[in-house]
């Protein structure tokens, strides 16, 4: 193990490493937590300038009442799952086929195939900006959540693709080799075989992509605008446009708008990092 | 897959219909036939339709205007009277080079917490914490550290007596403070890399680095981190590509403001393209096919990068 285990050392270094973790943590969430303060804070203590004391009165609940019942919080929430699923389910289940057609068959296309999904995944999301508003405008699809959905499912499968790939690549092959051999048709491989083989890579997937596509805010502005249609991400800025200055209420805003996601890291710990972590250990 | 073993499939399949003789040869083509369609529709070929709208004048609306190259040269001349396009341009060389910092930081961290004392898992996760939130909200949350009269900044600064500082309003610190809030989240991202990959790393090797004599930064250098290539790899296509792709902390935290100066091409594209300063669709389309090319070097090199090991592993 590098670096050298800290049990190995001397009672004051393991001391001192103790009491750095908890202060090297706190720096480095500094900026957050200040956020966090600021949401249970009243609107008084910003007037009388009580930035960062004690919050003279605790008003969390009232706070994040008034997100959740006086604003279009939950609207945009909502939207937020409707747009966020179905990505993650079209992204997956295109995936999962386009991955096992790349991992397991051999024919001539299938590397130039391979490399343009992880090309496409690459592309800075601004050269394809105009000629995907286009379409969409083109098939009546602009700010509903259609739009936006398909449009992601197709762009997320450049990444999911290579992910899905790679990990079938990993499968033991004997295993389809030996249900050739049985005479099991080639569907049924993929359905009965390979499927129940990907359920880490499924489980690892739906999560990243749900984190990235909640979490995504170019495509929303492009594509979306007004409560009716705008995930969470877009809506914030019209929050915080409602309620300007009251950073008590903008501050609980940003935290609800943060939570599911960070709900889901934590819930699906495991999977999420193998999925991020996928290929940097050989 | 050997010659023979296929042979004895086809023999196995073979009597069937066409379909069953030739399935091994269909079925990739159909499981395919969605997911390349849909990536073809919505992502190839809109980037060769931006090259195109690129060669136009067009507002999005109306007709469209060939006007060949013309949108180039208005930018080659906002490039050379060091308008908003160089601007933005110099901004991107600083965000791929400032950028880059994530993958030492975030080696650092995960030295620091690659350890074994309790609790450590936790603090793992939290922090790692930063990555998982939207760009938006780390925007937010920075520009409120950053606030001149309130900002945990100008607090901290103002205990060792130094003046408040207006990083967000300041032309020439802008672009460093949003470098700053992106590089926390990113910096999170290595750091996990890092972690997995240290894991990894055989044991034997720094036993006998140790025996060796190797110690601190020379075991560093020599033993561990040829072992965490494949991490370092990932850490710096992860990393490039976020830095190409900078738009949500600009967007959120300055506007490209003050006058401009925190533009990137990712940004100012969709200024000229969407937004008050009229629907410039062709012009846009000019800065994001420059902004394609910068990347298309890194998108080669990475495929070239992959090819390699694709010949090396069958």
């Amino acid at each position: 193990m590098f670096p050298r285990p800290i049990e190995s050392t001397g009672r004051t270094t393991q001391a001192a490493y103790k009491t750095l973790l908890p202060i090297a943590l706190l720096m480095w969430l500094a900026p957050l937590l200040a956020v966090a303060v600021f949401s249970i804070k009243p609107d008084a203590d910003f007037t009388t300038g009580n930035y960062w004391g004690i919050p003279s009165t605790f008003e969390g609940l009232a706070n994040y009442g008034k997100v959740f019942l006086e604003s279009d919080m939950p609207r945009y929430l909502l939207n937020s799952v409707f747009i966020t699923v179905p990505t993650v389910i079209g992204a997956v289940a295109l995936s999962s086929m386009t991955g096992f057609a790349l991992g397991i068959y051999k024919f001539r296309a299938n590397l130039w195939i391979f490399f343009m999904f992880v090309a496409g995944n690459f592309v800075p999301f601004q050269i394809l900006m105009v000629p995907v508003r286009d379409l969409t405008l083109d098939m009546g699809l602009y700010n509903t959540k259609t739009g936006l959905v398909l449009f992601h499912i197709a762009f997320q499968t450049g990444f999911c693709t290579l992910f899905m790939r790679n990990f079938i690549r990993a499968l033991p092959f004997p295993l389809i080799e030996a249900a050739r051999v049985e005479g099991v048709a080639e569907w049924r491989i993929f359905w009965f075989v390979v499927l129940p083989l990907m359920k880490p890579a499924l489980a690892a997937l739906s999560v990243l992509i749900f984190t990235f596509i909640w979490n995504d805010y170019f495509w929303a502005v492009v594509l979306t605008q007004g409560p009716e249609s705008q995930p969470v991400t877009a809506g914030i800025t019209s929050f915080n446009a409602q309620y300007r200055a009251a950073y008590h209420l903008m501050s609980a805003g940003s935290i609800v708008a943060a939570l599911p996601p960070v709900l889901m890291f934590f819930l699906m710990q495991r999977h999420f990092i193998a999925g991020l972590t996928l290929g940097a250990v050989k | 897959m050997s010659e023979s073993s296929l042979q004895d499939v086809r023999a196995v399949n073979g009597g069937g219909s066409w379909f069953r003789r030739n399935q091994i040869a269909i079925t990739p083509w159909l499981f395919l036939a969605p997911g390349v369609l849909f990536f073809i529709f919505y992502v190839i070929s809109p980037i060769f339709q931006s090259f195109n709208v690129s060669l136009y004048e067009w507002d999005g609306l109306g007709e469209a205007e060939y006007i060949g190259l013309r949108n180039y040269q208005d930018l080659y001349w906002e490039f050379v009277d060091r308008d908003a396009f160089f601007v933005s341009l110099k901004n991107n060389v600083i965000w791929l080079f400032l950028y880059l910092l994530a993958i030492p930081a975030g080696l650092m961290i995960a030295l620091f917490l690659n350890q074994n004392v309790w609790g450590i898992r936790l603090y793992k996760s939290l922090f790692f914490f930063p990555f998982v939130i939207s760009q938006v909200v780390v925007g937010l949350v920075f520009t409120w550290f950053y606030d001149p009269t309130f900002g945990l900044l100008n607090t901290i600064i103002g205990w060792v007596g130094l003046g408040p500082v207006n990083v967000l309003g300041d032309e020439r610190l802008v672009t460093y403070g949003i470098i700053a809030a992106g590089l926390w989240p990113q910096t999170a991202y290595c750091m996990i890399l890092y972690l997995t990959g240290l894991n990894a790393v055989d044991p034997e090797q720094v036993e006998a680095g140790r025996l060796d004599g190797a110690k601190g930064w020379k075991m560093l250098w020599h033993v561990i981190i040829p072992q965490l290539k494949p991490a370092t790899f990932i850490a710096f296509v992860v990393t490039i590509i976020g830095a190409l792709r900078s738009f949500d902390l600009i967007s959120i935290m300055t506007q490209g403001g003050p006058f401009g100066s925190s533009r990137v091409l990712a940004f100012y594209m969709f200024e000229v393209a969407l937004s008050e300063y009229g629907f410039r669709m062709g012009y846009g389309a000019a800065i994001a096919v420059v902004l394609f090319l910068i990347m298309l070097c890194f998108i080669a090199y990475f495929l070239w990068s992959m090819w390699k090991e694709e010949k090396g592993a069958r």
